[in-house]
């Protein structure tokens, strides 16, 4: 149980998608401008990519390694297709929101990844675990992104008014250069953060060593 | 004439594609600290993005429409994008060592990308005639040559300056970009 808990928190924070690992960034600053977009997006991403882990895991063994990359992106395509047939028929206007970036969910570099990486080598469940943490990590990195984005740029969260009628929203955030150079300083954040922890980390491991020496 | 001009500019800089909508960033980010590397890649996204649209035009006019497929079309143009880089791979390899050795390891990283892949599903989404998309095709890649040889330029002169630890790498280039769109936001009043 354990185990499967590491595989999945590691997508969360220590490898989130977008900040650590910095694979598919097209969608963090397109859609990110409505909160509404980017968690849209962003359990999206989710569900592809579990679903095709879960299906590559399954095939791993069936499938000649030199043609792997045609089939895990054939697979990829075809969940893409589901997911954006059911977006139109059940929520048409996020559809039109999401426009052509939701088609482009195929080509997203984590999704390839992790089939590569993680799926073809383990079983159903701990690829389940794999790919649904590292859609959480994905949405969570959405939704940071997102809301930042729209609270600034608008002074609104999901719609509603939050800093009310003296704030005069800076239209650049929501427009893409504040995409760019918000992001920028975001992973700047991440980096220092993660430093710090494997900072702490060595410290500890030193005064661990010197306790045993004494 | 003028309809073709306008869609042409447009493309190139006012809707430019990593500037203004975010496509291509995976190799935006990745190729552009190397200025001669970044040539060959523009150059090498350009052929085969205009290549590639008119294939997919090809298929979704003459093939999925007639047929009721349209719903098949991301899985048809991302499979004929693959396959077709690999085949030009393979072509140039064997025609031409000199071009492949110059932008060869290029067309990999591009076979399966976002910007070599919204150029024909946008096409389609429009209903540009054949002409139409292959302006619009080199108009985006031109797009995408210009951003990724400015943003090498810059980053060559990154070199010489004092950056914060914190930014160094990724973090500093994302704030070159937004100043680059931000610079590019002014031309969105040219149409």
């Amino acid at each position: 149980m354990k185990e499967l808990w590491n595989i999945f928190s590691k997508g969360l924070v220590a490898e989130n998608p977008i900040f650590i690992l910095a694979l598919s960034l097209c969608p963090a600053l397109a859609v990110t401008t409505t909160v509404v977009n980017g968690l849209t997006m962003g359990l999206t991403v989710t569900f592809v990519i579990t679903t095709n882990n879960v299906v590559v895991s399954i095939v791993r063994r069936w499938v000649n390694p030199k043609v792997r990359v045609p089939v895990y992106i054939t697979s990829i395509a075809t969940i893409v297709t589901v997911a954006q047939l059911v977006l139109q028929a059940y929520f048409p206007v996020l559809y039109k929101a999401l426009g052509i970036y939701l088609a482009l969910v195929v080509v997203f570099a984590i999704i390839l990844a992790r089939a590569e990486v993680f799926a073809s080598k383990n079983g159903v469940v701990k690829s389940f675990c794999d790919g649904f943490g590292m859609g959480c990590g994905f949405t969570l990195a959405m939704l940071l992104i997102s809301v930042i984005r729209e609270l600034i740029g608008a002074g609104t969260i999901l719609g509603m008014p939050v800093l009310g009628e003296s704030y005069n929203p800076m239209l650049m955030m929501v427009l893409p250069p504040g995409a760019f150079i918000l992001i920028g300083y975001l992973v700047a954040a991440f980096k220092t953060w993660n430093s710090n922890q494997e900072k702490k980390a060595q410290l500890a491991e030193l005064k661990a060593k010197k306790e045993a020496e004494a | 004439m003028a309809e073709y001009l306008t869609l042409f500019i447009g493309a190139v800089v006012v809707n430019n594609f990593v500037l203004t909508k975010f496509l291509g960033l995976c190799i935006f980010f990745g190729i552009s600290k190397n200025l001669s590397a970044s040539v060959g890649m523009g150059m090498a996204v350009t052929s085969v993005m205009t290549m590639s649209s008119i294939l997919a035009w090809i298929m979704y006019f003459f093939v999925l429409q007639p047929l009721g497929l349209t719903f098949l079309t991301t899985i048809v143009f991302v499979v004929l994008t693959a396959s077709f880089v690999q085949l030009l791979e393979l072509i140039i390899k064997k025609q031409a060592p000199a071009l492949y050795n110059m932008w060869g390891i290029y067309l990999l990283l591009i076979a399966t990308n976002c910007i070599v892949l919204a150029v024909p599903l946008l096409n389609v989404e429009n209903s540009y005639s054949l002409m139409k998309s292959i302006v619009f095709a080199i108009g985006s890649g031109l797009g995408f040559a210009l951003a990724i040889i400015l943003m090498a330029s810059l980053r060559e002169k990154l070199v010489y300056a004092d950056v914060p630890k914190p930014l160094q790498g990724i973090g500093i280039a994302f704030i070159l970009a937004g100043m680059l769109s931000l610079a590019f936001l002014g031309f969105s009043g040219m149409l």
